[in-house]
């Protein structure tokens, strides 16, 4: 601004709002900002407007009226008389559920896969090719209603393992039956004295933080290498283990069942949420394989020469020189990678999973007749539960990107 | 740059807020000349698509009689196929002018989601389908079965109480489409499959085995099915009313299909002829001409031909008429006189 400086006697006028390069911006913000607030505020009238014609002022009221409807998947406790902000809440746990087991699963294979497409082996690179194409350019709706099909189709139904000349057997010693209704798994019982088998186990993994520090210390000043990995093992299993003999087993496992109808007993992995899960996170580790493969190219070729000159083994030089760079080109898109997986988790309804679109944007709508209210707050949850994914991933990328000095 | 894309979002939602507002729906039907009638995704005898894609079903014969009365071509309906969720959004948005798809009148519905329901066309209750194999002969004894019910609907909580009263669990497994709910029943993926009776009849009307279903003998609700229309448009829902009552009439007053061009040239007895239009100006009243109602008879019968070309004993479906009979044969079909 050394022009203007030199000039400080000339006054302000109007015109300059347009025709002065200093003044312009600021008036078209100015301006823009204006016909936007007019825009949005037409809009909220409209909307008003139009509900109040209808009859339907905007309340939320409905919330805590009972709600009516069962719900099968419920992570705490919930009955048909509880109420309908009761309904949603069980729905975003459900929700919250499956984007996380999503988002574990997605990455653990995007990751294998992104680095094997990069494979050497002609046959391995080119099968995962052939995953990624046929997964990402697919739409995962489709995806997730196919992977349904096959479980409802191919599984037996419980009725199946009923009888002397049952067609299906439960496998794993008689403790796991697939169903087409699910998965029944044995479940941990807790007796007495279980607090302190846990508090052990809690402590090892403490143990096991600790001795992974002091392991690495003692390998910076004196070069040598621990067996790490037998050492953690050990740590993650004996002690618990040795608990659990020394107070007389107080945990116990609870096999499930055949019982009436269903299986009982145990615990119910219901088809809809491993259908949901399987096909989100098959579909979502496509991407992420891309994204890995990526950074990893990035990688400038000279870093594996160099680790290999100095005499690392190809998969150290993936571990300690290749992935730690290419982390930093990756962290971004996984993030929108995530969140990806989480909102396309409100397809559930196709498989008949009661998330929180389900419930709240699906049998409480409708039973209530509340659109708006109801679709506001379901947009008001899922932007709160993308930022803060987000800001976890920000700040996990925060702490692996480059620090310069 | 992200100005325009803010003035996009706008513009895009403030066509989607324009849908809300609506006047006159007899106007605007007659403006666009069609009937956007909703109607299910399918199901067999009420409302799905033939061969040929024409709609057809005891539904789809309400819209049409509709149609005919209003425009005077009962092919002037634009069907659009509702879920038991999308429903209620469509009717209140103005989407579709009615709503057909076996509808159970409520209290709420009614009154909290201001819709007027002009009449019953099928009287219905809730039952339950199961595999004869399943060896159930009564619901007392579902307790912990899985249930497949369509969402969105009034089922849902019926089934709910149902249980819950009977002291029994059960384990619910929701469902969009009636298409959805068979694959999983035919594959045992869910013990049970509960939805109003004549639609389990149609569901079950189309298995290749329909013999090894069976239904359960208890009725556990009563779903008085029928045209609705939105609040606050008297004179359409007059419309819609009086073209059901006026099928139900012309089977009453013996009115058919085959006799139609008959009665319409004057009888002895004056209702008919005031129906039909040969005395007096009944559909000058609400804004229609005096032909309106032998236009609506014309298209498929009258309330008894539709119900059994359509869901009647000779079809796949088989369904008795029962409470569905004229209230002269002990049935609760019954008009007001038109007068």
């Amino acid at each position: 601004m050394s022009m203007a400086d030199q000039k400080p006697t000339q006054s302000f006028n109007l015109g300059m709002l347009i025709y002065d390069t200093r003044y312009r911006a600021m008036t078209i913000q100015v301006v823009a900002l204006i016909l936007f607030m007019l825009g949005a505020a037409w809009l909220v009238n409209n909307a008003a407007q139009n509900l109040a014609a209808l009859g339907k002022p905007l309340s939320f009221d409905f919330l805590s009226q009972p709600a009516g409807y069962d719900i099968n998947q419920k992570l705490i406790e919930y009955t048909s008389q509880d109420s309908h902000g009761r309904a949603a809440l069980v729905g975003l746990l459900n929700t919250l559920l499956v984007a996380f087991l999503g988002c574990v699963l997605a990455t653990f294979l995007g990751v294998i896969i992104g680095v094997l497409r990069l494979s050497k082996n002609w046959l391995i690179s080119r099968l995962m090719t052939v995953y990624i194409e046929s997964f990402r350019n697919v739409p995962v709706l489709l995806w997730i209603v196919f992977a349904m099909a096959i479980f409802i189709e191919s599984f037996p139904a419980p009725r199946a393992f009923r009888g002397d000349n049952a067609t299906a057997s439960m496998v794993l010693n008689d403790s796991v039956a697939f169903t087409n209704r699910g998965v029944y798994i044995p479940k941990l019982v807790f007796d007495n004295g279980s607090m302190i088998v846990v508090l052990v186990f809690l402590a090892s993994l403490v143990g096991i933080w600790l001795f992974g520090r002091w392991s690495r210390k003692r390998q910076e000043a004196t070069g040598e290498i621990l067996p790490n990995f037998w050492i953690k093992l050990g740590i993650f299993f004996v002690p618990a283990i040795a608990a659990q003999l020394v107070m007389g087993s107080p945990i116990s496992l609870a096999y499930p069942e055949l019982k009436g109808f269903n299986f009982t007993g145990g615990l119910h992995l219901r088809n809809s949420l491993i259908a949901l899960w399987l096909a989100l996170s098959l579909y979502t580790a496509a991407f992420i394989a891309e994204a890995v493969r990526a950074g990893i190219m990035a990688i400038s070729k000279g870093q594996t020469e160099a680790a290999a000159a100095l005499g690392l083994r190809s998969n150290r030089i993936m571990q300690l020189v290749i992935l730690p760079q290419a982390l930093r080109v990756i962290i971004p898109p996984l993030i929108s990678q995530y969140l990806n997986l989480t909102k396309n988790s409100s397809l559930a309804i196709a498989v008949g999973y009661m998330d929180i679109t389900g419930t709240l944007g699906g049998i409480t709508l409708n039973q209530t007749g509340r659109e708006m209210e109801s679709v506001m707050l379901l947009m008001l949850i899922y932007l709160a539960i993308s930022l803060a994914i987000s800001t976890v991933m920000n700040i996990y990328n925060n702490s692996v990107s480059l620090k310069e000095r | 740059m992200k100005n325009s894309v803010i003035f996009g979002t706008v513009a895009a939602a403030a066509s989607l807020a324009a849908g809300l507002a609506s006047a006159g729906t007899l106007d605007d039907v007659k403006a666009k000349g069609e009937l956007a009638c909703g109607v299910t995704t399918g199901l067999v005898g009420f409302a799905a698509p033939d061969a040929n894609g024409n709609w057809e079903g005891f539904d789809v014969a309400v819209c049409r009689a509709v149609a005919a009365a209003v425009l005077g071509d009962a092919n002037a309906v634009k069907f659009v196929p509702t879920t038991g969720k999308t429903r209620f959004t469509a009717l209140a948005s103005g989407e579709i002018d009615m709503l057909a798809r076996n509808t159970t009148w409520t209290f709420s519905r009614d009154v909290d989601l201001k819709f007027t329901f002009v009449g019953v066309n099928y009287y219905d209750g809730q039952g339950f389908m199961v595999p004869k194999e399943l060896g159930v002969s009564s619901a007392k004894e579902l307790d912990g079965a899985t249930v497949c019910i369509q969402t969105g609907t009034t089922t849902e909580l019926n089934l709910a109480d149902y249980f819950r009263s009977n002291g029994m669990s059960y384990e619910p497994v929701p469902i969009e489409t009636n298409a959805e709910a068979q694959q999983q029943f035919l594959a045992g993926a869910c013990d049970v499959f509960t939805t109003d009776a004549s639609g389990l009849a149609a569901t079950r009307a189309t298995f290749e085995n329909a013999d090894d279903y069976m239904l359960l003998p208890e009725i556990i609700s009563k779903e008085p099915l029928g045209p609705l229309v939105r609040h606050g448009d008297e004179q359409w829902g007059d419309i819609v009313r009086w073209t059901l009552n006026a099928l139900i009439t012309a089977e009453e007053l013996g009115i058919t299909s085959a006799n139609l061009e008959e009665m319409a040239a004057g009888t002895n007895n004056p209702e008919i002829n005031r129906l039909l239009g040969t005395e007096g100006d009944l559909g000058g009243m609400f804004g229609l001409d005096k032909e309106w109602a032998k236009r609506a008879i014309a298209v498929g019968g009258n309330y008894g031909e539709i119900f059994e070309k359509n869901i009647g004993e000779n079809t796949a479906i088989g369904l008795a008429r029962g409470l569905n009979a004229q209230w002269k044969q002990g049935g609760l079909i019954y008009s007001p006189p038109f007068r």
